[in-house]
């Protein structure tokens, strides 16, 4: 199939003279404009969510899905024997990269979120936890759970299979949702747009009848109501994101403590994802009132 | 150039013209008289292409009206022009900006037809008024430059409403004048009135056919005229 690109190029090499037939002014050119702002706006947050989240799931995913841990419940008499064997039964296991037992410093770092820094780790019966790191092939977490039983009777594996799925697929939604959300802020401002261009082109319907009279073709008419009307979608467009912009860096930045919440901005090149968005609003702006456009002037006597 | 061959129209199950027939040959004038409401304005959209008839044939520059598209009338309103009696301005536009709107919507250079548009603003007696927006003219200014913006694109024909319906009579026989002189450049002059002084002034000036529209039909005027 072969792309016809004439609109596009027609519209680039615009006739500064027929952008004039036009009246300038009217509640459509700022019905436009806010639309095309409060959607620009909308979609940087939307964008920044679907993008958050990708960087989210991709992380449960990747990191989380190499390490499992192994939680040994014993007397205290029994705790530094069931450790070590259980260390050394990892040292045999196929698959498993390194496994180490976590000091009593890090198991109180682990818990002080949730019982403050002063907790007497020291007088309570904490389990031992032991980090197991994958390499490339993984365990086979069945057969091991089943030796751990046979030979270390207090350790319990777990591979966070369990907790680690759901909040990857929590993940895979909230950015899908995102993207739903832009091509919806992207079909709503189509609407907006179109209904804008055929309020403008009702309340124009004595020019049009003039242009007409004086031999003008619709493709004329229709060109000088789609460039008005892509140029504000644009012009709304990009003040939106620049403001959208500039609230997400004042968002909170990533910090480990705020979890999910306070990495909701844009990292790295990803800033420059949403000065995409006024040249897509523009495309969005385009077609939808080259749609209404020819669709009213081909229904006007 | 423009022909009518047994054109009926009918509008809301009312016949407004019937069996009307009519050639406008290169460099000829007419008048077309009648009552109000008799039917002038339905045969002059008809003539150019605004209305499609009931039933006959409309020829424009030899193509059928029926089987023109939008792009083929836009064409042929370029070989036509029209001068209405409410004159329909863009009213943002300056005078001059109106003068030359068919030069903009054909997509010439106006800065080449700077000095013709120039010309005709002085031919119509509107060079002083050429910056000012259409809601400042007087109604015979209005009609000048309607007449100016009808022929810019210099026209095969010019088609008139009641061009001096909105005017005294000084200025009646100022567009008559222009009109004439537009008729011996060669093109071709078709104007609707009920003003019979007008046609009786003018046919001292030019040799012009008479064309009466009563009872739904046209007809050759009398010697009255």
């Amino acid at each position: 199939m072969k792309l016809d690109l004439s609109p596009v190029t027609e519209f680039l090499l615009a006739d500064a003279q027929a952008d004039r037939v036009v009246p300038p002014t009217g509640f459509t050119a700022w019905l436009t404009l806010f639309s095309a702002a409060a959607m620009g706006f909308l979609a940087v947050f939307a964008l920044a969510l679907s993008l958050a989240t990708g960087r989210l799931a991709d992380r449960w995913g990747n990191e989380l899905a190499r390490s499992s841990t192994i939680r040994i419940s014993a007397p205290e008499g029994q705790m530094a024997a069931q450790t070590e064997a259980a260390l050394r039964l990892l040292e045999t296991t196929a698959g498993v990269a390194s496994a180490r037992a976590l000091s009593a410093e890090e198991e109180a770092a682990l818990l002080a979120p949730w019982f403050g820094p002063d907790l007497p780790i020291d007088q309570l019966p904490i389990p031992q936890l032991i980090e197991v790191v994958e390499d490339g092939a993984g365990f086979d977490a069945e057969g091991l759970r089943l030796r751990l039983a046979a030979e270390v009777p207090g350790a319990g594996l777990d591979d966070h299979t369990r907790w680690r799925q759901p909040l990857v697929r929590a993940a895979e939604r909230l950015r899908l949702l995102g993207w739903l959300s832009l091509v919806l802020i992207g079909g709503a401002m189509a609407a907006m747009i179109t209904l804008a261009a055929n309020a403008a082109l009702a309340a124009n319907s004595q020019l049009i009848s003039v242009l007409r009279l004086v031999g003008a073709r619709d493709i004329f008419i229709a060109r000088a109501f789609v460039r008005r009307f892509t140029l504000r979608g644009l012009g709304g467009a990009a003040f939106g994101v620049l403001l959208g912009v500039l609230a997400v860096m004042l968002l909170p930045g990533a910090q480990a403590e705020g979890g999910f919440l306070t990495g909701l901005g844009f990292q790295g090149w990803h800033w420059l994802w949403p000065f995409a968005i006024p040249p897509l609003a523009a495309v969005v702006a385009f077609f939808a009132t080259r749609t209404a456009a020819h669709k009213t002037l081909k229904d006007m006597p | 150039m423009i022909e009518l061959e047994n054109v009926a129209y009918s509008y809301g199950g009312g016949e407004l013209l019937g069996d009307v027939s009519l050639s406008l040959s290169p460099g000829s004038f007419h008048f077309l008289t009648g009552p109000s409401g008799a039917g002038k304005t339905t045969l002059l959209k008809l003539c150019y292409g605004a209305l499609v008839p009931t039933s006959g044939q409309v020829r424009l520059f030899g193509q059928d009206r029926r089987a023109m598209e939008r792009d083929d009338i836009a064409m042929a309103r370029r070989r036509i022009g029209v001068v209405h009696q409410d004159c329909k301005f863009l009213d943002h536009l300056s005078v001059s900006d109106n003068i030359a709107l068919p030069l903009m919507v054909s997509g010439r250079d106006l800065l080449n037809e700077a000095a013709n548009l120039k010309e005709l603003t002085g031919w119509v007696g509107l060079r002083e008024r050429a910056g000012a927006l259409p809601p400042e003219l007087s109604g015979g200014e209005r009609q000048r430059a309607a007449l100016a913006r009808a022929v810019i694109m210099s026209p095969d024909v010019v088609l008139a409403d009641e061009p001096t319906g909105n005017v005294d009579w000084e200025m009646s026989q100022r567009l008559l004048r222009l009109l004439i002189e537009l008729n011996r450049m060669g093109k071709t002059i078709m104007i609707a009135t009920h003003d019979l002084a007008l046609i009786r002034a003018a046919k001292s000036q030019v040799q012009a056919r008479v064309l009466r529209i009563a009872s739904r039909r046209l007809h050759l005027a009398g010697a009255d005229l």
